[in-house]
């Protein structure tokens, strides 16, 4: 069975993203209080997003930016004439009651993201992409920190105001691992245009599900039911494939599929239904009176689009093609923008391509896989690896003293070259030094000489490794290799 | 005459000439709020008359050394107690806010304070502003200094009795559907509602935003333009406040009025209407056409459906206002809740008197699903046929005219009942704030001891001409008396 | 009106139901009338004053400390405000 989980059931299955990400401006969508995360509680609130009586907000423009850049990137159009609404209800981590959100007029509508997996490409509609603020956070107390069972709630409000993207797609998603698929490409469109920084981890990408089944062949669409609590890409693909099982069960057993709301339990691999006391939404929308519309000037759109940088898919095309990479390493270097980044400086400084494409999904990766670090976070940069293969290309280094020298400029940070000289780590491609090496071990070993004039070839990899083991590694291979048996 | 009976534009050349200063000044008005807010009852919350004193003193100190005076320098001024004040009460009149001190300023309040102006206190209004006689405030009734039997109107009823009972040098109030001028035509005092966008409403407790308005209520209108020019202006913190050169509008006042083109509308006169209020309307008409002006009487027919339009636009954005009363970060909580909808229940039914659960009532619903069309999105429309209406009437006019309200200051208790009637109240004011337009109450009279008020409207951001009509009216008519503070239960005992 | 009053976080009495209700019910039949107002071809206004496009740069300004922000608080535990349960 696929990960789908209907390949075979008869069943189809139609899901529909609804994406929140959090922008990464410095300030408040609506006040200036700065949006850090990990905080100590409310210490980064005022009037505006602590909902105190009489306080006021004003429309961030970078946040404003940063939803037109992603509408077009996601091919939308973007509205000349847009405005913020109130969309009222009460939560306790609501500071007014009332969210300012986007209703009928949201900054980008109908757009499209083509998402490849193993068999299939498909186009997913985006119905929208609008602004709003995020809420503030509930620290459940008692009842294992769940708010169902919890003894009462304390709430933090540092998260209240920050700007909130929200995506909805068009329900053309039809397995998990489409919708998985979506998120991350989602995802690393969003990096390429630094409007956040897309951790599902720290909660500013956010997903919600509805996910139905349908006959095969039909066209109508069937109940469905929406997913929430998604931390991550694997608990999308675990929680969207349980529920197409589940859902597949219910209806094989010939019931029908409640319309709810079902929670993802990561810790059991499971959806639950959240019977919480339901209440019919009544949200109330109307124009937000405090904020006035935004006309979005032509002009202002076309130099945006003008000024998109190049996203993931283009530079993978321009990886395969000009560079010459293969494809799944071109993938792979153009999925997230730092990655890309650092590949193509080193390209630029010289490097051949191949090597370093090696060396970043290689080496470079094992070690920031090993110590949790980013790429640009880490003490080699691409002017290290360029010079590391420089002297792995001239021969200065060997392959093996390379894999030291990177080592340690990854825990050190000093350029491979002073890494070289200091440790004395300089290739020796001298023919009389080594000569001299290889005749005293010659002359040390002379049950292994016998062995390899007998013709047993395995004798002269212990040889080789004597006068490397002399050399400290340092004698070229090759050299020793040809003077061994030059020798005899 | 006491200092305190004196307005701004008296006092100010006084300080200038040295004739008196700022301490002077406040221990005069400081004797007065002694003397008679125990019977008005406009102060909610009274400044430490030590604290006043300092800041009098400081005034003195800085005058002193300085060769620059300006007006609002040593003036007690009383807020409305929905403007935020650091460190002092702000309820709104209200329960549920009983003991809220804001942790910081309304840009009304910082603007009066780099003037130097002294904050005497906080006064009276009706729960949120919801209401035309500050008698839905859940803390005390104000009386109207003219007669202490009536009410002061309302909503900025505190504000108003305050300025007319010389307890304060001027008053700042909030308009909504006229809380400012009725008030001031109840108590015989100016007051204007400048242009929507004028005044910053960063810090104004919210009623309606898009109709609120922050405005003086003064003894007479200079002292309304001496403290307009102050507070009016761009705030980068509302983003409804309009960015554009404030003139001096003391500046400006000639009371030249020749050739104004007036215009008297028929909607808001005549039936139904108290018959000395359409005299004082008559008598005022003759004085404009005496000064020079040209009038005319015009019809504006959308009018007719302003006050059904203003008790829709207005509930509903109160019951999304007033959704962060809550008692989770501020304000009353309620002592007895299991869970947190119980909590927000019995919270909000203990903290909100009965006319603010009517507005959050009538609000709701009418934004609610299936009736937003019906009641919000018509609504709003009609405010478009409104503002159409005035546009063309401004096409060919300076200014309209009309009663600022249907009667005198009714009894206390006399429309408490009667919420409807209790609207009706404020049918002469309440289209200008569905206009965005300014609007100004004069005094025009006086109805059995009672004052009237004379409404003056004018063209958006406007204000020059507004107020230069109701100087030119103001000097004109010789508004001269003052409230007596007559008692009529003492008369009967 | 329950719902109403449910969706506006009020508790009313049946007393107070009523009450409300006969007050509103009035209220109501006076704003009725502008349902008899064609309004087809005419646009909404939700401002009176026609202004667009008001921002702010993005740049942070000073925030309240813990202990203003929560100088008001009915309730404040661990640096955040307490509430009852939700469910």
């Amino acid at each position: 069975m696929s990960a789908g989980g209907n390949g075979d059931s008869g069943y189809e299955t139609i899901i529909g993203l609804e994406i929140h990400v959090e922008l990464d401006t410095v300030s408040k969508m609506f006040c200036g209080c700065p949006t850090r995360f990990g905080e100590d509680p409310n210490t980064q609130v005022c009037p505006v997003c602590l909902g105190l009586p009489g306080a006021l907000p004003v429309a961030n423009w970078k946040a404003i930016e940063y939803t037109i850049k992603s509408g077009l990137a996601l091919s939308c159009e973007i509205a000349e004439f847009t405005q913020f609404h109130r969309k009222n209800y009460f939560y306790p981590d609501m500071a007014k009651n009332y969210q300012i959100s986007q209703y009928d007029l949201p900054i980008c509508t109908g757009g499209h993201l083509d998402v490849e997996t193993d068999d299939v490409s498909r186009r997913v509609g985006i119905t929208r992409v609008h602004l709003e603020e995020d809420t503030g956070k509930l620290i459940h107390v008692g009842g294992e920190g769940r708010i169902a069972g919890a003894d009462y709630s304390i709430v933090d409000f540092n998260r209240s105001g920050i700007p909130l993207m929200e995506i909805v797609t068009e329900p053309d998603i039809r397995s998990p691992e489409e919708a998985r698929a979506f998120m991350a490409k989602l995802r690393s469109i969003l990096l390429s245009l630094g409007v956040s920084d897309c951790s599902m981890e720290q909660g500013s990408m956010r997903c919600d599900a509805n996910l139905s089944l349908r006959p095969a062949g039909d066209t109508e669409l069937g109940v469905k039911t929406e997913v929430k609590n998604m931390n991550s890409f694997r608990a999308l693909v675990r929680a969207l494939a349980f529920e197409v099982e589940r859902q597949t069960k219910v209806l094989q057993a010939g019931e029908t599929v409640e319309q709810e709301t079902r929670h993802f339990d990561a810790a059991k691999n499971i959806t639950t239904s959240l019977r919480t006391k339901e209440y019919a939404h009544d949200y109330r929308y109307f124009p937000e009176p405090d904020l006035v519309p935004i006309k979005v000037e032509r002009a202002i759109v076309a130099d945006m689009a003008g000024k998109l940088p190049e996203l993931p898919d283009a530079r993978r095309m321009r990886f395969i093609e000009s560079i010459g990479l293969g494809a799944h390493e071109a993938h792979l270097l153009s999925d997230t923008k730092p990655m890309g980044d650092f590949f193509e400086e080193c390209v630029d400084g010289g490097a051949d391509p191949k090597a370093a494409a090696n060396w970043i999904l290689g080496e470079l990766s094992m070690h920031l896989n090993a110590t949790g670090l980013e790429i640009e976070d880490c003490a080699v940069t691409p002017k290290h690896l360029t010079q590391l293969l420089k002297l792995l290309d001239e021969g200065t280094i060997s392959g093996k003293i390379a894999k030291a020298v990177f080592e340690e400029m990854y825990e050190t940070g000093k350029l491979p070259g002073v890494i070289v000289d200091e440790k004395g780590m300089t290739q020796i491609s001298d023919s009389d030094e080594i000569g001299r090496v290889v005749d005293a071990v010659l002359a040390e070993n002379p049950k292994a000489v016998e062995e390899l004039k007998a013709g047993k070839d395995r004798a002269i990899g212990f040889l080789v490794g004597q006068v490397m083991r002399l050399t400290k590694g340092r004698a070229n291979p090759q050299m020793v290799n040809d003077l061994i048996k030059e020798r005899l | 005459m006491e200092l305190n009976e004196l307005a701004i534009s008296r006092l100010f050349p006084m300080r200038v000439m040295n004739q008196t200063n700022a301490t002077q000044i406040c221990e005069a008005f400081l004797a007065q709020i002694e003397g008679r807010d125990d019977k008005i009852k406009a102060f909610l919350h009274r400044v430490d008359a030590d604290e006043v004193l300092e800041a009098a003193a400081a005034v003195d100190k800085h005058a002193a050394a300085s060769s620059e005076l300006v007006p609002l320098e040593g003036m007690p001024v009383a807020l409305k107690d929905n403007l935020c004040t650091i460190g002092m009460p702000t309820t709104c009149s209200s329960k549920i806010l009983k003991d809220y001190v804001p942790p910081y300023n309304a840009t009304v309040v910082d603007r009066l304070a780099d003037q130097k102006a002294i904050v005497a206190g906080k006064v009276n209004m009706d729960e949120f502003a919801f209401g035309s006689s500050t008698e839905s405030s859940a803390y005390q009734v104000t009386a109207n200094p003219w007669d202490l039997s009536r009410v002061p109107g309302g909503s900025s009823g505190g504000s108003a009795a305050a300025v007319a009972a010389d307890m304060a040098a001027f008053a700042l109030g909030s308009d909504t559907g006229g809380s400012i001028r009725q008030p001031a035509s109840f108590c015989g005092v100016v007051g204007l509602k400048p242009t929507y966008g004028l005044v910053s409403r960063y810090g104004l407790v919210a009623f309606a935003s898009s109709l609120d308005q922050i405005g003086p209520i003064t003894k007479n209108v200079i002292d309304c333009a001496a403290v307009l020019e102050i507070i009016a202006g761009k705030d980068p913190a509302d983003s409804t406040s309009v960015d554009r050169e404030i003139p001096s509008y003391t500046g400006k006042l000639n009371g030249k009025i020749e050739g104004l083109k007036v215009a008297v509308v028929k909607e808001l006169m005549g039936h139904g209407f108290q018959k000395e209020i359409n005299f004082a309307l008559d008598n005022a008409v003759l004085l404009f056409e005496q000064l020079g002006a040209q009038i005319e009487y015009i019809s504006l027919p959308h009018l007719e459906y302003a006050l059904p339009a203003y008790y829709i636009i207005g509930p509903a954005e109160a019951s999304s206002n007033l959704a962060r009363f809550d008692g989770v970060r501020y304000g009353h909580r309620t002592a007895d809740a299991d869970d947190m909808l119980e909590m927000y229940m019995k919270t909000r039914a203990e903290g909100f008197g009965a006319e603010a659960k009517r507005r959050i009532m009538l609000g709701t619903y009418a934004l609610s699903a299936g009736y937003y069309e019906a009641y919000y999105g018509q609504a709003l429309k009609i405010r478009t046929l409104i503002i159409q209406d005035f546009e063309k009437a401004f096409a060919d006019h300076d200014i309209l005219l009309s009663p600022t309200c249907p009667t005198t200051a009714f009894k206390q208790g006399e429309k408490l009942e009667d919420p409807l009637q209790m609207y009706l109240s404020d049918i002469c004011t309440i289209p200008a704030n569905l206009a965005g337009i300014p609007a100004i109450s004069v005094p025009c009279g006086v109805a059995s001891g009672l004052p009237v008020g004379l409404q003056i409207m004018g063209k958006h951001f406007d204000e020059v001409t507004l107020l230069n009509a109701a100087f030119a009216f103001e000097r004109a008519f010789g508004w001269n008396l003052k409230p007596m503070f007559r008692d009529p239960s003492a008369k009967e005992k | 009106m329950k719902h109403v009053a449910l969706l506006a976080r009020l508790e009313l009495s049946d007393e107070e139901l009523d009450y409300f209700g006969g007050q509103l019910a009035q209220i109501l039949e006076h704003i009725d009338k502008i349902s008899a107002v064609d309004t087809s071809n005419v646009e909404p206004t939700a401002h009176a004053v026609e202004v667009t496009n008001v921002f702010r740069e993005d740049e942070t300004t000073p925030s309240l400390s813990q202990d203003e922000a929560l100088s008001n608080a009915p309730k404040a535990e661990s640096g955040g405000f307490v509430v009852p349960k939700i469910v």
